[in-house]
């Protein structure tokens, strides 16, 4: 499937390169209906894969690349179900997730993330799966998990670890703290700043610049310089579905979700 | 002019700016969230744009509580 119109994202390629767009109300949360369309795209990735040589994943959506887990959609299911059943839905959940940012991982192509704006929780794990990510100046960059009595659950400590050194995947995480594109660059997260507004075009060339090279060789060296660890991202949701099922976490969804000021985002 | 004060010069007319909110209606006991009309992803919006304007990292959980432009410029003084 070459392109795709959904509700929460759609795919074309373009110019040889494969442009995945996200493009669900309000910030992009990840929620079933976003599960299912990446699920499809997922799906697709191998005859992609045959037809263009880069994939840009990217929002259209003004607020930013993605806010993450839809929250609201997380703490309705919990209390909509028996708590045991709760927890099954997360975890399966989970497993979907992480089969989908894996396929992304070792996709044999080149994946470039082009983030603008708010790249949140599992939106910044969606992002780390990529290969390069290039962000406008206005990104802003967040693991708020802990916030909610939780860690990341959709693979972002591995990817994280496995891209930076430990002192600043301890900061990022033990603080919950949000930072910007020159804080991501400076640890070696973003590889370009563009302009506001201009992330996709400065994607757009990289993608250029990497179809020039022979794909299979790319893709070999990809596979050679980026592990993808398997063990750890099955002992993260292992970890996740422990701590979900801690009562402060239900308190912590229900602040969040019943908030009506103007302060949700803010530590 | 105190250093704050210079700050807060710079803030305001930044805050009017990219807001869209006539200059002279701003005042530094202002609630910004109200005086602006931003929520918390617009907030963080101006905080992105206040680390790039002063060339500091200001990480988020030092606006806890701090919902006016004249605590802001003294967070921000703090990290020059």
């Amino acid at each position: 499937m070459n392109d795709f119109k959904g509700q929460t994202l759609s795919w074309q390629i373009v110019n040889g390169v494969t442009e995945l767009a996200l493009h669900h109300d309000p910030c992009n949360e990840i929620g079933s209906l976003t599960l299912e369309e990446l699920e499809k795209f997922a799906a697709a990735l191998p005859g992609l894969a045959n037809e263009a040589h880069a994939l840009i994943v990217h929002s259209t959506l003004k607020a930013g690349f993605s806010a993450g887990a839809d929250l609201r959609e997380l703490f309705q299911r919990g209390q909509e179900m028996e708590k045991d059943a709760a927890q099954r839905g997360v975890r399966e959940f989970l497993k979907r997730i992480h089969s989908v940012m894996n396929a992304l991982d070792a996709a044999p192509l080149t994946t470039i993330a082009a983030v603008h704006g708010v790249t949140f929780g599992g939106g910044f794990e969606l992002a780390l799966v990529c290969d390069i990510i290039i962000a406008d100046r206005m990104a802003r960059f967040c693991f708020p998990e802990l916030r909610l009595g939780l860690i990341p659950g959709f693979g972002g400590i591995p990817r994280l670890k496995r891209d930076l050194g430990n002192a600043v995947v301890r900061d990022l995480l033990l603080t919950g703290r949000s930072f910007n594109v020159m804080k991501a660059q400076q640890i070696g997260l973003v590889s370009q700043i563009a302009a506001e507004g201009e992330a996709l075009r400065v994607a757009r060339a990289t993608a250029s610049q990497v179809g020039k090279f022979d794909r299979r060789t790319a893709a070999t060296a990809k596979a050679f310089v980026k592990p993808i660890p398997y063990e750890e991202l099955s002992r993260e949701i292992d970890i996740f579905c422990d701590l979900y099922s801690r009562p402060g976490v239900e308190e912590g969804l229900r602040k969040f979700v019943e908030n009506e000021g103007v302060q949700p985002y803010l530590p | 002019m105190p250093a704050t004060d210079h700050i807060l010069d710079q803030i305001l007319d930044l805050a009017a700016t990219h807001f869209k909110v006539p200059r002279e209606k701003l005042c530094a006991d202002d609630d910004f969230f109200k005086t602006l009309g931003i929520d918390s992803l617009q907030a963080l919006d101006l905080l992105t744009r206040l680390e790039h304007h002063f060339r500091i990292e200001l990480p988020d959980y030092e606006l806890q509580g701090v919902s006016d432009f004249r605590t802001l410029a003294n967070r921000i003084q703090a990290r020059l």
